[in-house]
């Protein structure tokens, strides 16, 4: 059942907002306060929030839950991917390598207050997107799995 | 009667102690800070993270947070297994 006009409109422009929000705290996981959880958590609230304004059944034409599984599945494999690269630099298990190496996130960061620079945090952001991505695949896809066991079209 | 008095006896004791322990123990100054201060002096050059959070969970427990994706990864795959469609006519969901 959809509900109004004036609900869905709402939700189209909020839909790509709650995106970019939740984006942004997964990519300044390592300035401010948030992170992959955080952010995913976020993301999966649009979801919810399209399936309210729109209904189920018509959200379910466009949001695959086999893509979601795969985000899932790429964010907790890129997850110990990232941490077991560290072993090709001679290194422990979840050694932070790219922290300070002057390539990619690897600006040195000074002890003390500074601005807070993106490019920074060795593979810390990294991980806050394969976490982000996982989170959002996975509560998006409770959302739509929980609601596929309505006997009747409530929402 | 004597349920309650056992009841209100227990809620007692344990007031008693929380209380002890909120006196004894003040908010902000705790007894051992080596490992507080070890963060906080370090974690910016260690990790390159201005966030001291995101420092100790993604870099120095980065162990906890894989095993939070995994409690995640599998508390999903049990909710897909009760959700899930068992087909007209299927008496065992195993077939």
């Amino acid at each position: 059942m959809r509900m109004s006009r004036i609900v869905r409109t709402a939700a189209d422009i909020l839909y790509p907002t709650i995106l970019i929000f939740g984006l942004y705290i997964i990519a300044h996981g390592h300035l401010t306060p948030g992170g992959g959880f955080q952010g995913g958590a976020v993301i999966a609230t649009a979801g919810a929030l399209v399936i309210v304004a729109y209904s189920y059944a018509e959200v379910r034409e466009w949001l695959s839950g086999k893509v979601l599984m795969g985000q899932e599945v790429i964010g907790l494999v890129g997850f110990i991917g990232v941490a077991l690269i560290a072993f090709a630099f001679g290194q422990v298990f979840f050694f932070n390598y790219l922290n300070a190496s002057g390539s990619l996130f690897g600006i040195p960061v000074p002890y003390g207050i500074n601005a807070g620079e993106l490019n920074t945090g060795g593979f810390v952001p990294l991980m806050n997107f394969a976490v982000g991505i996982e989170v959002w695949g996975g509560l998006t896809l409770v959302l739509i799995y929980m609601l596929s066991g309505l006997e009747k079209e409530v929402c | 009667m004597k349920k309650m008095l056992i009841v209100a006896a227990s809620l007692l004791i344990l007031a008693a102690f929380f209380g002890v322990m909120a006196m004894t123990f003040s908010f902000g100054s705790p007894k051992m800070t080596d490992m507080d201060d070890y963060f906080l002096r370090h974690g910016q050059e260690q990790t390159g993270t201005n966030n001291q959070c995101t420092s100790v969970t993604f870099d120095f427990r980065g162990f906890d947070t894989l095993g939070e994706s995994t409690v995640l990864f599998c508390a999903i795959i049990g909710v897909a297994l009760m959700f899930r469609k068992m087909q007209a006519g299927d008496e065992h969901e195993n077939e």
